[in-house]
């Protein structure tokens, strides 16, 4: 048998618990999909009965539909308002406690023990987006130490999408719908013809002790080539595509190009986008004190670029308009982060033109500015 | 950038970057009506307190919150820790409350510093406005300690009238010695003020510098900034030997909230203090 | 002083710099010199503005009077500059007080033997006008700095 064929083995859907049995002989805490009030969230699972079988989802720009059908297929549908930033990037956290003292105060870190985690059911976008992440939180002159923590004890179970939803564009931005590498498994999953299976891989020493154990089987030809048949019509689905080719330098060469009026009259500056979006990191930083001012507390929150307060300083703040926001949080998704961290800071996961009210599109913006500069350019 | 403007955090350790350290408050000066310096001392841990001139530190007030403070002592005298500060917002007004023997945490220093080797050689100009002359203080006294090793030294300093002024009794010596060439002008004033009276990018023309070969340090108020970086570039300073300070709201001081960014620009990591030709226009461009 | 001293004086004036000498001398023939003591003025708000100065050294502040509040100083004026050019522009009068704020040497010309000579050398008059021009407009960008309050705390109280 060929090396490649050993790398990637079949593993039946009735045998799906025995992945869930070794995570959790590991003491792994598990944690994946579950349906909640009508969408995919990601929230603590034991099973692989927990996993919500016979749903897919319909999305569009300010609309998300949960469809439930007849299929035994547990992950035919894709991203919801959740990501998995919330774990490794909690929205609130406390990092010190202080009290006063005769020298003055003392501080104390909080440190809480740490369970490793097992994310199971992680897209391909999502395994870029963490990727994005620990380039923010891991590679500076500074690191985040709870991340990195967290992230090194984390096990990732990426499953590839074959049903992209339409909101998707990862295929134009590079992060899937396939995982390349940088996961410990992945999985594809086929529901063909009374079959039922997944084609794992290995893609890390963790992985490869877990998949070791599994009860796996030789994939065959036909197996292997339903893998790349539905991974390839998979690209062909996407709902968005974004250009990005000299994206930055269009963006940027653009700064005050009126589409952004036009944009931020529509735009409530809700930030739904900055909370759903698995990349956006911003965080406020939150002193406050006992009622006598014996104890201090300092928490940090999830915030986001388009609150007024975000570019505040003494006597204003920067950004005030909801165009400048606006344009603040597209110029450095789509242009400025390029420069700072390497990568793009969107995957493509479409979760911002989902879940913003008024359905504003990150990738019809982009077309349109592209478009209005190509016509100057051209004068 | 220079090579010296890099984070110096290799000299004074810290552990968790997000912990402050506690410091004794040892002396309290009021310097205007609403500006004061604070001398700090380690309650614990090491002593000498390590900083490149233009660093700044994020001061921490018990439980009412911590603000980013440039250090404003003396860099050849790391047993003392120097802060002014100006009293416009909440933390502010309550260390403006502090008296000696009260605690304050300081995180850092972080940020990137003024170009003070790429100095060397040249003729220095430093333009301040208003609390700007405190962060461009720890470079005066670094180039007064080793004043061989630069050109002509200009100060000019420009505030709103004869009562902000701040730091005056060394600016007095400054005016009365030999080693540095200084002049001070105020928007408005009374009849006693036998200084400049005028914004301060009337004072670079006075100034006798080599235009093309010297290295510009300004700070002060973002506007005055602007002007006055036109001025100099009309009387042919070089955009590369210009230097600014830029402020922007820094809650975390490591780069990793967010909260700073001036385009692809994190000023608490690659400044505040930035070469002009880096940032060039970000003057006119409106909420940037 | 000797008109040749003037002449040489007034030669080396940053704001006549490059005058060719038969202007320079046209010039020289309206000037002479003068010294302030501290305090004293140079000329005052509505005084008939005839005095153009040429400062050789000292300083001098233009200054307004504001009812309640007292004299106010607005700007100053050292070694190389110039003041007063009320004579230029109809109704000839000066606008504001200025002071010596220190003893002061200057070289005063008669503006109106100044002006009248430009009306009718064109050429030294358009020359003095497109400096004064440059002048004016250096004072009026400097001075909507000034306005602006740059140093004034923005904050809301």
């Amino acid at each position: 048998m060929s090396k490649q064929t050993d790398k990637i083995m079949v593993l039946e859907d009735k045998d799906l618990e025995s992945l869930f049995d070794c995570l959790k002989s590991m003491k792994y805490k598990l944690l994946g999909p579950s349906v909640y009030h009508g969408a995919i969230i990601y929230d603590e699972i034991e099973n692989a009965e927990d996993l919500p079988r016979g749903y897919s989802d319909q999305q569009d720009g300010g609309k998300y539909r949960l469809l439930k059908n007849e299929t035994s297929a547990r992950f035919d549908y894709v991203v919801g308002q959740h990501s998995w930033k919330k774990y490794l990037f909690p929205p609130e956290k406390t990092l010190f406690e202080a009290k006063r003292n005769k020298e003055g105060f003392e501080i104390s870190e909080t440190n809480e023990p740490l369970t490793p985690m097992a994310f199971i059911g992680v897209r391909p976008c999502e395994l870029a987006a963490i990727g994005v992440l620990d380039r923010v939180m891991m590679e500076g002159p500074y690191q985040d130490l709870f991340y990195t923590h967290a992230r090194k004890k984390l096990f990732m179970v990426v499953v590839n999408c074959t049903c992209p939803s339409g909101t998707c564009f990862c295929a134009s931005m590079g992060t899937g719908p396939r995982a390349e590498s940088g996961f410990d498994l992945a999985l594809t999953e086929v529901v063909d013809n009374h079959q039922h299976y997944y084609l794992v891989e290995y893609g890390s020493p963790e992985g490869h002790e877990i998949f070791r154990k599994l009860p796996l089987k030789q994939a065959s030809t036909e197996q292997m080539n339903r893998k790349h048949e539905l991974l390839g019509s998979a690209s062909q689905k996407m709902g968005r595509t974004l250009n990005t080719e000299n994206l930055e330098n269009i963006l940027m060469l653009n700064f005050e190009n009126p589409r952004w009026d036009m944009v931020a009259e529509r735009c409530l500056s809700c930030g739904n986008c900055t909370l759903v979006c698995p990349t956006c990191f911003c965080i406020n930083i939150k002193d406050t004190t006992s009622l006598d001012g014996q104890k201090a507390v300092r928490r940090r929150e999830w915030d986001s670029c388009f609150t007024l307060d975000h570019s505040y300083i003494s006597g204003g703040s920067i950004r005030i308009s909801a165009m400048a926001r606006y344009r603040q949080w597209m110029t450095h998704k789509l242009a400025t982060w390029t420069q700072q961290y390497g990568v793009s800071g969107c995957v493509g996961c479409g979760r911002c033109i989902t879940w913003c009210p008024v359905g504003i599109d990150i990738t019809e913006e982009a077309r349109a500015i592209r478009k209005i500069h190509k016509d100057k350019t051209k004068d | 950038m220079a090579t010296d403007q890099k984070n110096n955090h290799s000299k004074t350790p810290f552990f968790d970057p997000m912990l402050p350290r506690s410091f004794r408050i040892v002396r309290f000066q009021q310097e205007t009506a609403e500006t004061f310096s604070i001398e700090l001392k380690p309650v614990s841990g090491q002593k000498e307190f390590f900083f490149e001139p233009g660093q700044f530190n994020m001061l921490y007030v018990f439980g009412t919150g911590e603000i980013p403070i440039s250090v404003s002592g003396d860099p050849t005298k790391p047993e003392v820790l120097i802060h002014t500060i100006r009293a416009v917002g909440n933390v502010t007004r309550s260390m403006n409350n502090l008296k000696v023997g009260d605690s304050i945490g300081v995180r850092g220093p972080f940020g990137a510093s003024w170009p003070i080797k790429a100095a060397e050689g040249n003729d220095v100009i430093i333009v301040t406005g208003g609390i700007g002359l405190a962060p461009l203080r720890p470079v005066i006294y670094h180039m007064l300690a080793h004043r061989e090793k630069f050109g002509k030294i200009v100060l000019l300093c420009g505030t709103r009238t004869p009562k902000d002024i701040i730091f005056h009794k060394e600016l007095e010596k400054w005016y009365a010695g030999a080693e540095l060439e200084v002049h001070i002008t105020v928007d408005t004033a009374l009849p006693s003020w036998r200084g400049n009276v005028g914004v301060v990018t009337t004072l670079i023309g006075k100034a006798h510098f080599d235009h093309s070969r010297c290295t510009a340090m300004v700070c002060g108020p973002e506007i005055m900034m602007h002007f006055t970086v036109q001025e100099l570039q009309k009387r042919g300073v070089d955009n590369k030997n210009i230097h600014v300070s830029m402020e922007r709201n820094m809650q975390c001081g490591i780069g990793l909230c967010g909260h700073c960014q001036i385009g692809p620009r994190i000023v608490c990591k690659d400044g505040p203090v930035f070469c002009y030709e880096e940032i060039k226009g970000v003057f006119t461009k409106r909420e940037f | 002083m000797k008109l040749e001293s003037l002449a040489k004086i007034l030669k080396e004036h940053p704001f006549l710099e490059g005058l060719e000498q038969h202007h320079l001398d046209f010039i020289t023939g309206c000037a002479s010199n003068v010294v302030f003591k501290k305090n004293e003025f140079l000329f005052r708000a509505g005084d008939p503005g005839n005095l153009f100065y040429f400062i050789r050294e000292g300083q001098v502040v233009v200054e307004i009077y504001i009812p309640g509040k007292g004299p106010t100083e607005i700007q100053s004026r050292g070694k190389g500059d110039v003041t007063g050019w009320a004579w230029l522009i109809p109704p000839y009068r000066s606008t504001f007080d200025v002071r010596a704020a220190e003893l002061t040497r200057a070289i005063v010309l008669d503006g109106t033997c100044l002006r009248e000579k430009m009306e009718t050398e064109h050429d030294l008059g358009f020359i003095l006008m497109k400096r004064f021009a440059a002048l004016i407009a250096e004072r009026l960008e400097a001075t909507r700095i000034q306005l602006l309050d740059i140093y004034g705390d923005r904050s809301k109280k």
